[in-house]
């Protein structure tokens, strides 16, 4: 289902505001770019679903175009991305999204961007602990990798002391699940309108960030703050004959920091994360280690290890509460650039085992494949990955740039 | 008059001597030092840059990018490389602050995620985007960086060249040699460098062609032809639309510029 919360006036303003200054620009020397992003994807998932309705194999088709403009040597800016993607069975899957439509004034040290945004911080690889400005976009990526576009006003300064910037976030995306005939899914179908958020004012409850980062010789770290609607939502009393799903509001604070030690990375990332109905500490922590052109074959092998902790237990949605993640990254460094990332998330407590593998490669200069594997093993029944034990699936994806 | 040519002479002999008696070592080191004042006080600048892969037999591949660079003189120059083509990396760009001693500081930008991420300087006898650059060989020339030894005058293109062994400080550096072949009556520019593997077996020449002066001193090439004898391929590295003191300051290199060069 498309979403359709932009029948908002305040929105249909904002939307307004932004093109305006398009004209504005047309007036001086100015700057434009356009590209599109076709990508054909088929997903086979191994076993029969465990629900009515699902599929074994599904089709799809994404766009995502994208346009550019700046003027005033770059000083303001206007970039817009947009994604949509038709799902040949789960009618949750075929979606479209704002993921970028903003301004962005840039003067000395500071810049201001306004309008709908992508953000991201952190530096582990196995779980993304502090980044919390963008809703995860569920149907699109199963490692949370894909986002959401995000309102906000940004605000960006450079300062003595690092980097402060400030978010003001007037409005909470809710995150989208499978539909009937989609795989990965709980069930019973959960869609965006059954979670509610904690608060009358609901996705319009304002939220706010700031973050201070800077790096120091080998050390780059971040501390950082968060007030308003929780981007995870929250699943209470399951078993009884009334479930609640919604979103709370939470404070986060959050710190990441990477060593850059010649070869040798080390990363940490941890959350504090206060609501009223549940407080908690999830940390991400973990090395990794690249042995550089191998035998002089332009070949880069990288070593990772992460240790994944999370003090919630049942309530989790999250299954990394006591997990160790192992993995390799190996990047070819050929004309074709051909990578492959491979790893398995191992519960130190329960047996359940998640493998995955990546692998990509560019076809001509304009095509490129991808393809990609995750296998559920041994699943524990005491975890939400539960649900989702006969769905492990292998994924091909041709990409096309105009 | 006679004891005057005869004390000249003599002057002339000893100064020759002098000249002679300098060591290949601290004579090469000169060269090298002489290439990196000649060309100080660019300020900063932009250009476009073009890559072309060509494997043994002749397939090609194609690379666009555009190189910022701000010249510092306490430290090693900072600069920004952004990706164009080809488009699957579209948007993907490096910020790096070079360092006179020790590992660069280097972040890559990924567009598809917003993601910064720093990453280690220590690999540098990798391959550049896969061409037969390494990153070492694209990095900024410090005379910290290599011990030398001059080796001999000889003939580039008709000219007169210097040529110089330098043999690389870190150990992670994917050569035991180079040589290289300064041009004196041009600003000591280089107009060749010869690599040779860990073994020492000849690896790889790099040839600077079609240079054009900038700001009366400056003097840039348009393109670079990197050949491997080892595996035949070769990689030609061309620059367009060079531009100088294009008003680019110390703040227009850091993650915030980053991640808007990239998008």
């Amino acid at each position: 289902m498309i979403e359709l919360w932009l029948g908002r006036k305040s929105w249909a303003a904002m939307l307004t505001a932004l093109l305006s200054f398009a004209a504005v620009a047309q007036e001086e020397e100015r700057e434009t770019d356009f590209e599109l992003e076709l990508q054909f994807e088929n997903r086979y998932f191994f076993s029969e679903g465990l629900y009515s309705g699902q599929e074994r194999n599904y089709l799809s088709l994404a766009v995502k175009p994208a346009y550019e403009l700046s003027w005033q040597d770059g000083d303001h800016s206007l970039k817009m991305v947009l994604f949509g993607r038709f799902d040949q069975h789960d009618d949750n899957r075929t979606h479209a999204d704002i993921r970028e439509l903003y301004y962005q004034r840039v003067k000395g040290s500071w810049e201001l961007s306004l309008g709908w945004k992508k953000v991201f911080w952190g530096v582990t690889e196995s779980a993304h602990l502090v980044d919390i400005i963008n809703q995860t976009d569920q149907v699109e990526s199963f490692d949370g990798e894909q986002k959401l576009g995000q309102p906000m006003a940004h605000f960006s300064y450079l300062s003595g002391v690092g980097t402060l910037d400030f978010f003001y976030l007037p409005y909470a995306r809710k995150r989208q699940f499978a539909a009937s005939g989609g795989r990965l899914r709980f069930p019973t179908v959960i869609e965006r309108d059954d979670f509610s958020v904690d608060h009358d004012l609901e996705e319009w409850y304002p939220s706010g960030a700031f973050r201070w980062s800077n790096y120091f010789g080998v050390f780059d770290t971040g501390l950082s703050y968060f007030h308003g609607v929780g981007r995870e939502p929250l699943f209470l009393n399951l078993d009884s004959s009334d479930p609640q799903f919604f979103y709370p509001i939470i404070n986060q604070v959050g710190v990441d920091i990477q060593a850059t030690t010649g070869p040798l990375l080390l990363k940490l990332e941890a959350i504090h994360r206060q609501a009223d109905q549940q407080s908690f500490e999830s940390l991400a922590g973990g090395v990794e280690f690249t042995f550089g052109n191998i035998k002089s074959s332009g070949i880069d092998l990288g070593l990772i290890a992460e240790y994944l902790y999370d003090s919630r237990d049942e309530l989790a949605i999250s299954n990394l509460a006591n997990d160790l993640f192992t993995g390799f990254r190996l990047a070819f460094n050929d004309a074709k650039s051909t990578e492959i990332l491979a790893g398995g998330i191992f519960d130190l407590e329960k047996s359940t085992k998640l493998y995955s593998i990546e692998a990509s490669r560019r076809i001509a200069s304009s095509w490129k494949v991808e393809v990609e594997a995750r296998i559920f093993a041994d699943v524990s029944n005491e975890e939400f990955l539960y649900f989702f034990r006969e769905d492990s699936f292998g994924k091909f994806a041709l990409y096309r740039y105009f | 008059m006679k004891k005057h040519i005869i004390i000249s002479m003599v002057t002339l002999l000893v100064l020759g001597g002098i000249t002679s008696a300098q060591s290949p070592e601290v004579k090469g080191k000169e060269i090298m030092e002489k290439y990196l004042k000649e060309d100080e006080g660019f300020g900063s600048s932009e250009v476009n840059l073009k890559m072309i892969l060509r494997n043994k037999q002749g397939q090609q591949s194609e690379r666009l990018m555009r190189n910022k660079t701000y010249e510092l003189t306490s430290d090693g120059d900072k600069s920004m490389i952004v990706f164009n083509s080809p488009k699957d990396v579209k948007g993907t760009a490096t910020l790096t602050f070079t360092h006179k001693e020790g590992s660069d500081d280097q972040w890559l930008y990924l567009p598809a995620i917003k993601r910064v991420k720093r990453i280690s300087s220590s690999n540098k006898s990798g391959p550049f985007m896969g061409s037969e650059f390494a990153y070492e060989d694209l990095s900024s020339d410090e005379v910290e960086k290599y011990t030398y030894k001059f080796l001999e005058e000889a003939t580039f293109n008709g000219e007169k060249v210097l040529a110089v062994e330098q043999y690389p400080v870190d150990v992670k550096s994917g050569y035991k040699m180079r040589i290289a072949y300064y041009n004196p009556s041009k600003n000591y520019r280089l107009e060749k460098i010869e690599f040779f593997d860990r073994k020492g077996s000849p690896l790889k020449t790099l040839t600077y062609l079609d240079y054009k002066k900038y700001l009366d001193k400056h003097w840039r090439a348009d393109k670079f032809l990197m050949v491997n004898h080892q595996t035949g391929k070769e990689t030609e590295l061309f620059f367009e639309n060079y531009a100088f003191k294009t008003g680019l300051e110390e703040n227009d290199f850091n993650q915030n510029a980053l991640i808007r060069a990239g998008r």
